[in-house]
């Protein structure tokens, strides 16, 4: 299966490089080739829409225009650029005065675009099209005894755009099964992690990263799986502010799904790039390894 | 009444925010706020306080700049209102006129320097966009990060080169933003 890729920032050459090095190399595993859309430009995420909706959306459309060219469904790693691509889709459809604009503007760059494009997260992709057993056939080194909390964080399953349910979402956790390994309960699977408050309002974010990182530990994970490029920074690289503000001792490792993945499959350090991660997973993922 | 009328006609004008029409004040979506007591006014009061006029206090409030995007609210109303859109038109109205409270919540500032470098380049180069956002606000403060900035260096995280676009793909979005921009949006 072939499909257009639309990394994000965060995953194309920023801090969750390892995501994208991962999500590339998981799908052509499992016979996926995810090919980058060309000269994409960033999708606005929340900061645009909150600042200029128009410009926002035209941004946004520009992408789903380079990649209705292509003809492919676009899939995504990245929550946010998940739902600001959707929503763009969503809102041309509903307000035809807007679509009316959009189109004007996309026209000034020689595009045009028509709404039809499907965009995909990718952890639909795997559950969905791929499925279960396909991954499961897959697995080299069963992660049988793995603890894993499965957090879906917002966008991925809100508003609906979505394969899942938006408040108790089970995708990620069967996925988990599917490697062998042990999705504990966790029942703030589906809540904010802080997003991008995280900069302008750190305590109000660590706050919430907490609840996220007690809840997981309490229920016995030994690891936390993401689906998102914001959710990893904000427990991973902030762990050390929560502990430091906090006076908590929280040592979890923070893995994108897809090093969960990769590591089930047998892949390596270049493809999933453990390093990055600023909590070792080294321990945990010892035996697997 | 006139100045009511105009307030809700405004937001309404705005994709997202025609649902304010449609509010019965139940209060769901406050209860389901993770940052609700953090607000000056909680959502169902921001709603009530634009229907009853006051543009003013909604619009220099900095309650819709605590909103995570997080969409609960926007799932669980059972009006179909999308709380969560209406923030950002209230955000988008209040940036516009120069309102943000500035003084009193940062936000405002962190998604200009976001904006200002997807507006320029295309696409989000971390470092720098950090870089810019703490000499904007409080350089301080950046300087209390150091220990994560390093972490981050030092784990390959970081990456000073910015992502470019072609120079043709560039000229494309920057004529798509500045028509997007004549025709009604701002920087």
């Amino acid at each position: 299966m072939k499909a257009s890729y639309f990394p994000g920032c965060s995953s194309s050459e920023g801090g969750a490089k390892a995501y994208g090095s991962s999500s590339q190399a998981v799908s052509k595993v499992l016979d996926t080739e995810l090919v980058e859309l060309e000269d994409w430009n960033c999708c606005g995420s929340t900061p645009y829409s909150s600042f200029d909706e128009l410009t926002s959306l035209a941004l946004s459309a520009r992408n789903l225009a380079l990649a209705k060219k292509k003809g492919k469904d676009l899939v995504t790693p990245c929550s946010s650029c998940y739902v600001m691509l959707n929503r763009t889709n969503a809102y041309l459809k509903q307000y035809p005065k807007v679509k009316a604009q959009v189109d004007e503007a996309l026209a000034a760059g020689g595009l045009r675009y028509n709404g039809t494009v499907r965009v995909r997260h990718l952890l639909d992709v795997f559950v969905n099209d791929i499925g279960y057993d396909a991954i499961t056939a897959k697995v080299k080194k069963n992660l049988a005894g793995l603890k894993v909390a499965a957090y879906y964080g917002c966008q991925v399953v809100r508003p609906k755009f979505g394969f899942d349910h938006p408040e108790n979402p089970q995708s990620l956790d069967k996925l988990i099964e599917s490697l062998g390994g042990e999705a504990v309960s966790f029942p703030l699977k589906s809540r904010c992690c802080g997003g991008s408050l995280v900069i302008s309002e750190e305590n109000i974010a660590l706050d919430l990263s907490r609840k996220l990182l007690d809840s997981a530990r309490s229920n016995g994970a030994e690891c936390i799986a993401t689906v998102c490029p914001l959710c990893q920074t904000n427990l991973d690289v902030y762990q050390s502010r929560v502990n430091k503000k906090f006076n908590t001792d929280f040592k979890i490792p923070i893995l994108f799904f897809t090093q969960l993945m990769g590591i089930a499959f047998g892949l390596g350090e270049k493809e999933l790039g453990f390093k990055t991660n600023i909590v070792s997973a080294g321990k945990v993922l010892a035996k697997y390894a | 009444m006139e100045q009511r009328k105009n307030f809700v006609e405004e937001i309404s004008a705005i994709p997202g925010g025609e649902g304010i029409r449609l509010c019965i004040q139940c209060g769901t979506c406050t209860a389901s706020c993770p940052n609700a007591d953090k607000m000056e006014y909680t959502p169902s009061e921001i709603i009530a306080l634009a229907r009853a006029g006051y543009r003013h206090e909604v619009l220099s409030s900095h309650s819709m700049w605590y909103c995570l995007s997080c969409y609960l609210c926007t799932v669980r109303c059972p009006r179909g209102i999308n709380p969560t859109e209406l923030m950002h038109a209230l955000e988008s109205i209040a940036t516009k006129e120069g309102l943000s409270p500035h003084h009193r919540t940062l936000t405002p500032a962190m998604y200009r320097s976001f904006t200002d470098f997807v507006y320029s380049l295309g696409s989000l180069p971390e470092l720098g966009f950090m870089t810019w956002y703490y000499l904007l606000t409080n350089p301080l403060r950046g300087l209390r990060l150091m220990p994560v900035v390093l972490s981050l260096i030092r784990h390959g995280r970081l990456s000073v080169k910015a992502r470019r676009l072609t120079p043709e793909g560039t000229k494309q979005l920057k004529a798509i933003v500045e028509k997007a921009e004549a025709l009604g949006g701002a920087h």
